[in-house]
């Protein structure tokens, strides 16, 4: 009788927290828990922003002697990491940037992770025709240079953090979708799941059911490193002046700080720090999915 | 293949909600004259019909003109592809040659200090935005230390007599320093992590341990013999670093003012000269295809085991 409860009541509950074991979070190794130390911190500073931020970021500042607060050095009229050129506070545009970073980072990697893996699971499995049309596509996504194309999208659309969520999306579930595509055709083989169909689980059973959660730990390292990539690109792409102006984020910063000719005066405080944020944020993400990689390939680790 | 990119790219630059002609057309231009500029420029047609005369066009080679330079796409795009190319093959040069002679060192020296220090190292070059790498080598090697020019190809007012001239000059080299470095610094850890990987599944082959018990002194084994076999999905691995490369251009080729193709499709971009986009985009995607292309190849002629499996 209590067994019996015990087994047949908590299937949600056991199967979210099932999914969640299967995440594997690679906690065995020194650099993914670096990784997943450096996560935690962003978030936090995310979340806290507005407590954290000492100004608005986008106010132009003045002095207490009215005068306009530009290119202060870090310090000075206690502004921690100085003052833009026009008169706003880096430190507070520095906190308020891991926002969009955060925000870009995890949408797009949720959606290269989720499409690549629907492509893959179902080139995968079902072969034939739907593999065919499903990897001429990834053929093509390969054969459009990514920069290019979300500069030119960039361009065309409305200016917002998402054109570049947008893109990778279209573009860069390719390297997933191939990856996962394979991962399924050596596992559709597998007894198994032959034991599934006989005994009458459907197709999509059988795929979403005993396919998926053994490429989960595939799709998290793809979007782990994908986290990375979103940083990059919108970075790179607010760089290049087709950025949203209106959401500070380390992208706009090094732009505005490029523009700004804070090269030529020496202005290191403005523009060393947003580009070791984003190294940080990257390089955790990297550092994670080298944790994810031994866990799936455990000959890296002999 | 390229007339899958060419057609999404017509698509992308037809279906798009702004008005191709915006950079022709001044606001005082009457409706008529505006309808005049659309036929002129055939954009009158339905979508079909323009679809294969730009298709038709694309196979004579015919790109259009530039809305701003008044000249040829075609011809610009080959001005600037040189540049590029130059850019491309010297920075990944040095970072082939640079990873792999540090990659077979690492896998050699497994498990030392210096082997853990630089594999998070090496992850951390791959983590920086290749425009921001640039800036600093700007800031530091141009401005504060005054070693290097700040930007362009040349110096202003100089003149050369072709390619040629130009490449081998002084002043061309002394331009070429800072942004090849950034790329080498950026690319070289592909080559650097595939090739310390392939050295340490090698290194314990068969083969390898035969040259071993043969008495063959440590450095003729690990580089006559594991780092000859090492190399080969490494060698293929340029021609995709190339693809790879020529997309990345385009920030640092805009951080450091070089005349190439990433700059020109930037600037057409922002100056809505859509057929010079157009054309900028359509050569770094067949530069791109191309060497995805290449990589194939290479690797089938190179290890003829994978054309047998």
């Amino acid at each position: 009788m209590h067994s019996d409860s015990a087994s047949a009541e908590p299937i949600r509950g056991g199967s979210v927290l099932r999914w969640i074991r299967r995440i594997h979070l690679p906690l065995d190794d020194p650099f993914a828990i670096a990784g997943l130390l450096i996560y935690a911190v962003f978030i936090l500073v995310a979340v806290f922003a507005d407590q954290l931020a000492t100004h608005d970021p986008l106010e132009i500042l003045f002095t207490q002697d009215y005068q306009l607060a530009a290119d202060l050095r870090p310090g000075e009229d206690g502004f921690v990491l100085g003052t833009t050129s026009l008169g706003r506070d880096i430190y507070s545009q520095l906190v308020y940037g891991s926002r969009s970073a955060l925000l870009i980072g995890i949408t797009a990697a949720f959606m290269v992770a989720v499409i690549g893996t629907v492509v893959g699971l179902l080139a995968g499995y079902f072969r034939g025709w739907t593999d065919i049309v499903l990897m001429r596509a990834a053929d093509i996504a390969f054969g459009i240079p990514f920069l290019p194309f979300v500069i030119v999208l960039a361009a065309f659309l409305e200016p917002s953090i998402w054109n570049v969520v947008f893109a990778m999306a279209l573009i860069l579930w390719r390297d997933t979708g191939r990856v996962i595509r394979s991962q399924v055709l050596t596992l559709r083989t597998r007894a198994y799941i032959d034991a599934a169909r006989v005994s009458g689980s459907s197709d999509l059973k059988i795929v979403f059911r005993h396919i998926a959660p053994n490429i989960l730990p595939l799709s998290f390292l793809y979007g782990s490193i994908a986290i990375g990539w979103a940083i990059l690109t919108e970075a790179a792409i607010s760089f290049l002046g087709f950025g949203d102006p209106e959401t500070i984020s380390w992208g706009y910063m090094l732009q505005d700080a490029y523009a700004s000719q804070a090269l030529s005066t020496g202005g290191y405080y403005w523009f060393v720090p947003p580009g070791i944020c984003i190294v940080l944020v990257v390089v955790a993400g990297f550092f994670i999915s080298r944790g994810y990689e031994e866990i799936l390939f455990p000959k890296l680790k002999e | 293949m390229l007339w899958a990119v060419a057609t999404i790219l017509f698509l992308m630059f037809r279906l798009m909600p702004t008005n191709p002609l915006a950079a022709y057309i001044d606001p005082t231009f009457t409706e008529e004259q505006q309808q005049l500029l659309m036929a002129k420029f055939g954009l009158d047609r339905p979508l079909w019909e323009q679809y294969f005369i730009y298709l038709k066009n694309l196979l004579q080679g015919e790109l259009g003109d530039s809305f701003f330079y008044r000249q040829p796409v075609g011809e610009r795009v080959m001005e600037l592809l040189p540049n590029t190319l130059v850019l491309t093959f010297s920075s990944l040069i040095i970072a082939y040659v640079f990873g792999i002679i540090v990659g077979a060192w690492l896998a050699w020296k497994r498990d030392s200090v210096a082997e853990r220090a630089a594999i998070p190292l090496v992850l951390t070059t791959r983590a920086m935005p290749e425009f921001w790498l640039g800036m600093l080598l700007l800031a530091v090697f141009s401005f504060t230390l005054g070693w290097f020019p700040a930007g362009g190809t040349r110096s202003p007012g100089s003149e050369y007599d072709g390619y040629l001239a130009l490449y081998t000059s002084r002043d061309f080299l002394a331009h070429l320093v800072l942004p090849a470095m950034t790329l080498a610094i950026y690319s070289q850890g592909l080559p650097l992590l595939l090739m310390r990987s392939n050295m340490l599944e090698v290194m314990n082959e068969d083969f390898v341990t035969m040259a071993r018990i043969k008495g063959l002194s440590n450095w003729t084994v690990v580089v006559r013999h594991a780092a000859r076999n090492a190399l080969l999905p490494v060698m293929t691995s340029f021609a995709i670093a190339v693809g790879y490369q020529i997309q990345g251009n385009v920030v640092v080729e805009t951080v450091f003012s070089w005349p190439g193709l990433g700059r020109e499709l930037v600037n057409a971009v922002s100056a809505s000269d859509y057929p010079l986009a157009q054309g900028a985009f359509l050569m770094i995607a067949v530069v791109v295809v191309l060497m995805n292309l290449l990589a194939d190849l290479l690797y089938s002629l190179l290890d003829p085991r994978i054309s047998h499996a």
